[in-house]
């Protein structure tokens, strides 16, 4: 089976039931049922479970668009958790079937809000190679339309590198909505007689824009290169660069948008909200960078490009 | 959008030329003071350059048949970035490894390939590129130096300016008017190889605000050139030039000009035992740097695959020069931070260096604003 015949029946999957009326209905009712009912249907939960064990064995890198297009549709599900959650309880051989099913899984690695976790009925923490999977309160952030949440476990800084890198993930897949969703509009609203987008200045908002969203689809490559066992190092290059990518490209495309990005009704801000998100999870751009700083002065004695070639 | 821009990874026999290379570089680089070193692309040593041809360092993409090494642009990417993060003299043979000879492999006559590729292989045939004038820079389409043509010869009257290496340069590539007027825009441009001995030519270094002499004001008076100066087509030299800057835009050297001082700076950091806020500086702008990087190689895959990606190497172009600029500025403030704390004279030469050349890095090879104009064109808004 070729990449994209493994990619297109989940695209279309979401395309149906993940539309921008379903994402608002989840934020609204916190309801899972109609949505993870055909997401469990699918098989898809299993991609990246090793074929030992019943899954389709991808490797994360294989994995990447699927992932991108858990953010093309902002989906606040924690369904790439469960993808990474259930190929890492395979692999280490932990039963979890019996007392969670195929349950909403959602990744803790710390003490702050976790993505998905208000929608999650079992948690993970532990490490990549020892995960433990158990049941945990949640308390709700209150933040309109926001379904993370703070568990009542203690995170686990282990499974941080791969939570981020899928964080970087679905960066990737939202900036590249809100790319062409963007540039659509520029082409579409017409100002003092013409298209926004024949503006100059409107052009080099989304000239920025587009460097940003292919920075961070590359950096999102990078971290899924280094696979579910990535070093803190390898994450840290995604997940800062893709964090860095966020913040700058929710605010030029609402300010592309002018007021109807801001309203409820028009879909960007279900993007834009979600970057928002992904961007702080799992460690924003500081922390990452916290980490290769250390990781570089650890290193006296080599150049930069050296450093890179081997943290790659 | 942007999809054909996907990572990819440098094959490992491309990788391995840079271990030969380091030592050779080690000996040239290992009296040279950081704030030299710093110059990088723009360092120039004619007898490094030599001795690169000869260990098979220059021609990388090149056939062998012309005295090149047939190896393509990955393995070229290895050689340049090594150079770079060095910070090795590389300024006489630059322009000619990276477009020069590329430009005559596609479009010259069989004649011109064997005249000077085997000579830009060794390092012997320095050129430099003349596209610029004092009245068109981001508008290059008006430009007005005139070539006419007379019995079998090229007649050149006009200026170029901003020449990067004129005065040590054994040939410029000159983008000029044979037909039409400048009105005519991209039509009646054409490419033709001056030869920078020939009679009337005056060339005039101009000087920085580093103190450096790097390029230069280039005067054509009645300058007579043989025919075959004409490389491709008459009337091409538009397009001709768009597929050469698609090589001028792509290199590492877009995101490394500030490498030097960023190594300076991170030794200094290590033995001042510095706070948090530093490192986590030096942490952003290296992740920055790495992401570049493997942006850097993606173009290089399109390259290596025979596309012409003038829009992806626009893209990484403007991203790399913004983070080359903001790291001389960036460690300015942090060093400054510190008033009671001293500096190293030779990192705060280099830095000054820096932040001082900084801005020419979002002006040569295109500007910022020219780049995202065509990233814009790319997204299809123009
Ligand atoms: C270090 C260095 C080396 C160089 N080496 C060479 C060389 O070897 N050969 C060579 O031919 N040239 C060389 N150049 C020249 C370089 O290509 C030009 O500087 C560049 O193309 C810009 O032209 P300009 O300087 O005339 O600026 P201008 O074109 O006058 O631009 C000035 C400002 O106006 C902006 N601007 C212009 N047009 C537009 C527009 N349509 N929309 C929005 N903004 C616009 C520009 O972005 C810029 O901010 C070199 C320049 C430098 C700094």
């Amino acid at each position: 089976m070729s990449m994209s015949e493994i990619f297109e029946p989940f695209a279309r999957l979401l395309s149906d039931i993940a539309t921008p009326a379903a994402v608002r209905a989840l934020e609204v009712s916190g309801d899972v049922a109609p949505i993870w009912s055909a997401v469990e249907a699918s098989g898809y939960l299993d991609i990246l479970v090793g074929e030992e064990f019943g899954g389709a064995g991808l490797t994360l890198s294989d994995a990447a668009p699927i992932f991108e297009l858990l953010g093309r549709h902002a989906l606040p599900l924690p369904i790439g958790d469960t993808m990474l959650a259930r190929a890492l309880l395979a692999r280490a051989g932990v039963e979890y079937g019996a007392d969670y099913g195929s349950a909403p899984i959602a990744l803790v690695t710390g003490a702050q809000p976790c993505v998905g976790a208000g929608f999650a009925s079992a948690f993970l923490t532990g490490s990549p190679t020892a995960p433990v999977l158990q049941a945990a309160e949640v308390s709700a952030t209150g933040v309109h339309g926001d379904r993370s949440a703070v568990v009542s476990l203690s995170g686990s800084a282990e499974l941080r590198p791969v939570a981020a890198i899928l964080r970087a993930l679905t960066i990737s897949g939202a900036a590249h909505q809100l790319l062409e969703m963007t540039v659509a509009y520029a082409n579409d609203r017409a100002q003092f007689g013409k298209p926004i987008g024949k503006f100059q200045a409107v052009q080099q908002q989304l000239a920025v824009l587009a460097e940003q969203a292919v920075a961070a689809r590359i950096a999102a490559a990078m971290g899924a290169r280094a696979g579910l066992d990535a070093s803190p190092l390898q994450a840290a290059l995604a997940k800062h660069n893709a964090s860095v990518a966020a913040a700058q490209i929710a605010p030029i495309a609402h300010g592309v948008h002018g007021a109807i990005g801001i309203s409820e009704e028009y879909d960007l801000q279900l993007f834009t909200r979600r970057l928002n998100e992904w961007r702080m999870a799992d460690g924003s751009e500081a922390y990452w960078a916290d980490v290769v700083g250390h990781a570089r002065l650890g290193q006296p004695d080599v150049p930069t490009t050296q450093f890179i070639r081997s943290a790659i | 959008m942007f999809d054909s821009l996907t990572i990819s990874s440098l094959p490992s026999v491309d990788a391995a030329l840079a271990v030969d290379l380091r030592a050779l570089i080690a000996d040239t680089v290992a009296d040279m003071p950081t704030d030299k070193r710093a110059r990088t692309w723009a360092g120039h040593s004619a007898e490094f350059s030599r001795k690169l041809g000869q260990a098979g360092y220059l021609g990388l993409t090149l056939p062998k048949a012309y005295g090149g090494q047939e190896r393509g642009p990955f393995a070229r990417f290895v050689v340049v970035e090594e150079l770079l993060s060095a910070g090795a003299p590389v300024a006489a043979h630059w322009i000619a490894d990276r477009q020069s000879g590329p430009l005559i492999h596609r479009f010259g006559t069989e004649e011109q390939r064997q005249f000077y590729l085997p000579k830009i292989c060794k390092g012997e045939a320095l050129f430099c590129i003349g596209m610029s004038e004092p009245g068109s820079g981001s508008d290059l389409a008006s430009v007005r130096t005139r070539a006419e043509k007379d019995g079998d010869h090229w007649v050149l009257n006009g200026q170029k300016i901003w020449t990067t290496n004129a005065p040590q340069s054994h040939y410029m590539i000159a983008l000029v008017r044979t037909s039409g007027t400048a009105a005519d825009r991209h039509a009646g441009l054409s490419q033709l190889i001056v030869d920078l001995s020939l009679p009337g030519i005056t060339i005039r270094p101009i000087e920085d605000l580093t103190g450096d002499s790097h390029f230069a004001e280039v005067f054509f008076d009645n300058v007579r050139l043989p025919a075959d100066a004409l490389v491709g087509s008459e009337g091409e030299g538009w397009k001709q030039v768009n597929a050469e800057l698609a090589f001028e835009r792509s290199g590492p050297e877009r995101i490394y000009s500030s490498v030097i001082l960023l190594d300076a700076w991170a030794s200094h950091l290590r033995e001042v035992g510095r706070s948090e806020a530093s490192v986590r500086l030096l942490g952003g702008l290296t992740a920055k740097l790495a992401v570049l990087r493997e942006m850097s190689i993606a173009v290089t895959a399109q390259l290596a695959a025979g596309e012409s990606p003038v829009v992806e190497a626009s893209l990484v172009k403007d991203l790399g020069t913004s983070l080359e600029q903001s790291i001389p500025s960036l460690i300015a403030e942090d060093l400054a931070a510190h008033p009671d704390e001293a500096v190293d004279p030779m990192l705060f030469k280099t830095l000054n260096y820096l932040s001082h050349i900084a801005p020419s890095f979002s002006l040569r090879g295109g500007t910022r604003e020219i780049l995202r104009g065509i990233i814009a064109r790319g997204l299809g808004l123009r």
